[in-house]
């Protein structure tokens, strides 16, 4: 049985400072986690990911990443992409420090 | 100190403004990134969590102050203040940006530096014992192989794409501090009969399938020491499995085909590439060799030294935890803490590099020396400056008088920075400095070593961390996971599992409970953690992870 698809966003880096960086609707990539588009639908999601993976000159290393949609907006379910979304925990010097 | 000579320099401007142009191309969109990355990597720069990071070469470990003037002035100017040194003799900047690579990379360059070979298959930065030139019981000054090895491996054109990367590790001392046996190839300066000599060590490693390097011979002359390393490497370049990256490195070719095959084939591989060296490289080695003269040590009282160590008990700790034995009478080797209690290991500010460049030119003859373990080195400083010194560093926050203790802790950047992680290690090794800082018991518990990876690549050294800690993803929870054991000096061991992993809540309090085990075992305060391990085995600290029934069935099987 295929696995039924988890709602997702388009993640990446930027390509000129390396910053995590996300799709939103209006096809601008955003710094937030929670400005980002959460795609529901599968067929939906492998064409914005299609896409955004043409956009050499602005992201590295496209993919999809799980989320959990919630009134705040999409929140992570892996660690990993929870420390992508917020910075290194050793110093306030990612995403952290713009609050 | 080495000097770049003026074919060096042009290469390394060549190299540069070659680069400057292809990260130009890339971002007018003339290059797409799988173009791109490979050209990156080449120069040391690579795509980590957030952001990039530029890895550089301090060959074998060694400084002058000028370099490290510089390495703080990349810090501060193209990144956010700090630098990271790791475990290969390298600082890895963690938040540079793209278009000011090139930048960095020509500021290197003014002072000799550069980031060529820091990635890809190709030989690595060749590092060596940190107490190079110094220490008392070194038979002879790894550096000048070191060097050679240097300067024959870079750009080598039958090197460029090995079946993975290679690394290279000198020590000249028979105690080890280089961690050679799990290097692909150790090599050890050793004398026979007043000759000194080569023994060359082959396939040890970390990382998926960690090895102990085997011997591949116990001596060569220094005539043939480049035609025998180049026939070893030639012979795995051929041998090794290009078909699975996990089993590329010599360590598996050495596993495979077994030490007296490679052996056997490396003889024969040398008979022809002796014939090809034609001695060009033994005249560059004695002028390498002239450039690592020892500096002109002065030869004064050390009464300034023994009086502050009777009066200042906060200078006597600092002395006895970080001061090394040198060569020369009224000398030390200081070494400078970077594992402040609570702090990211590893980590100095621009201004703490700068303190540590100037402490180098007042009182150390200009040298510094990173060493594997993290922490920076004054190799050559006389005792009587030491109180000065000491005083300076306090003023830093770089006095912190714990090397060899269970808060000098290896950690690679795990998940906070690299993209490979499946946990993070930074702030486990935080807590656990903290921890025991909390305790009071750092100095009791003595020599102890916690070495934390966070992933099976190793590069924080776990397999030979007394205390190994490897960070995994358990169905998305991080994990972390135990060995006991290990060894990285000349009787090295690997550790071995404890059982089942901890939470990232339960490890610090686990490894509380094997020091608690290893302080109600040990014979005396003067038997050391590890060899308290040796001589009981695993079961009482079985017993102490997971209670007395584990324990029970470790010391019955
Ligand atoms: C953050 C960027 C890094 C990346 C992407 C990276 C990547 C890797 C990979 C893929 C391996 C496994 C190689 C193999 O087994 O063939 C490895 C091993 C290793 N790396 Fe790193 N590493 C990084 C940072 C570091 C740092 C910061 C250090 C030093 C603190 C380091 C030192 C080592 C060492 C000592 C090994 C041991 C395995 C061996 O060669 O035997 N690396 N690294
Ligand atoms: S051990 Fe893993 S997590 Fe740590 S630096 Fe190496 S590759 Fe990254």
């Amino acid at each position: 049985m295929p696995k039924p698809f988890t709602p997702k966003v388009v993640t990446a880096n930027a390509l000129l400072e390396g910053d995590v960086i996300y799709l939103a609707a209006d096809d601008s990539w955003v710094r937030s986690l929670s400005q980002a588009e959460v795609l529901t639908d599968e067929a939906v999601a492998q064409i914005r990911l299609l896409d955004a993976s043409a956009r050499q000159a602005e992201a590295v290393g496209v993919y999809l990443a799980d989320v959990a949609p919630s009134d705040e907006g999409p929140q992570t379910t892996h660690f990993r992409e929870t420390f992508r979304a917020t910075g290194p925990s050793n110093y306030a010097h990612g995403k952290q420090a713009e609050g | 100190m080495y000097r770049y000579t003026d074919f060096d320099t042009a290469f390394v401007a060549e190299r540069n403004r070659q680069f400057r142009q292809q990260v130009e191309r890339r971002i007018a969109g003339h290059l797409t990134e799988d173009e791109f990355k490979p050209l990156r990597l080449m120069n040391g720069l690579y795509l980590q969590l957030h952001a990039y990071m530029l890895r550089v070469a301090i060959p074998y470990g060694t400084l002058n102050s000028a370099q490290m003037d510089q390495l703080a002035l990349l810090a501060e100017k193209w990144d956010k203040g700090y630098g990271h040194f790791t475990t290969r003799q390298n600082i890895q900047y963690n938040w540079p940006k793209l278009r000011d690579v090139p930048d960095m990379l020509d500021a290197l360059a003014e002072v000799g530096m550069h980031a060529i070979q820091t990635s890809g298959n190709t030989i690595r930065n060749v590092t060596a014992d940190h107490f190079a030139g110094a220490a008392a019981d070194e038979i002879a000054d790894p550096r000048p192989v070191a060097e050679l090895l240097r300067q024959w491996s870079t750009d080598h054109p039958e090197f460029q794409f090995l079946p993975r990367k290679f690394k290279i590790a000198v020590t000249g001392s028979p105690n080890d501090r280089a961690v050679i046996k799990a290097h692909d190839i150790g090599i050890q300066v050793v004398e026979r009969e007043g000759r000194i000599g080569y023994r060359v060590l082959v396939g040890g490693g970390l990382g998926r399938t960690p090895m102990i390097g085997k011997e591949l011979t116990e001596f060569v002359p220094l005539a043939e020491l480049l035609p025998f390393v180049e026939a070893t490497v030639s012979v795995w370049n051929l041998l090794g499995r290009r078909d699975n990256k996990y089993k590329a490195r010599i360590k598996i070719t050495v596993h495979e085909h077994g030490i007296d095959e490679i052996r056997r084939l490396v003889e024969d591989r040398f008979a022809e590439t002796r014939q090809a060296f034609n001695g060009a490289d033994l005249e560059l080695f004695d002028e390498i060799a002239a450039q690592f003269q020892p500096p002109a040590f002065r030869n004064v009282p050390t009464d300034a030294y023994d009086s502050a160590y009777e009066a200042d008990p906060v200078f006597r700790a600092w002395a006895d935890t970080n001061l090394w034995d040198h060569k020369a009478p009224g000398y030390a080797i200081a070494q400078i803490s970077l594992k402040p209690h609570g702090q990211t290991p590893g980590d100095a500010t621009a201004d703490q590099m700068r303190v540590m460049a100037d402490l180098a030119r007042r009182f150390g003859h200009d040298e510094l020396r990173i060493s594997h373990e993290q922490n920076v080195v004054l190799p050559h400083v006389h005792k009587s400056d030491l109180p000065e010194v000491h005083k300076i560093l306090k003023a830093h926050g770089l006095a912190t008088a714990n090397i060899g203790l269970i808060s000098d802790i290896i950690a690679c950047p795990g998940m906070d920075y690299c993209a490979l992680a499946t946990a993070r290690s930074i702030p486990i090794a935080q807590e656990i400095a903290t921890r025991f800082d909390e305790l009071k018991i750092e100095h009791e518990i003595g020599d102890l070593k916690i070495k934390i990876s966070g992933c099976i690549n190793a590069c924080g050294h776990h397999h030979v961390g007394h205390i190994g800690i490897l960070g995994l993803d358990r169905a998305g929870v991080e994990n972390y996971q135990i060995t006991l054991g290990g060894d990285a000096t000349e009787t090295a061991s690997l550790g071995t599992r404890t059982g089942p992993g901890f939470s990232a809540e339960e490890i610090v309090p686990a490894v509380e409970r094997v020091v608690q085990a290893y302080l109600e075992h040990r014979e005396s305060p003067e038997e050391p953690f590890l060899a308290a391990y040796r001589r009981l085995g695993m079961a009482p600290f079985k017993t102490a992870l997971y209670g007395e029934e584990t324990g029970k069935k470790a010391r019955a099987a």
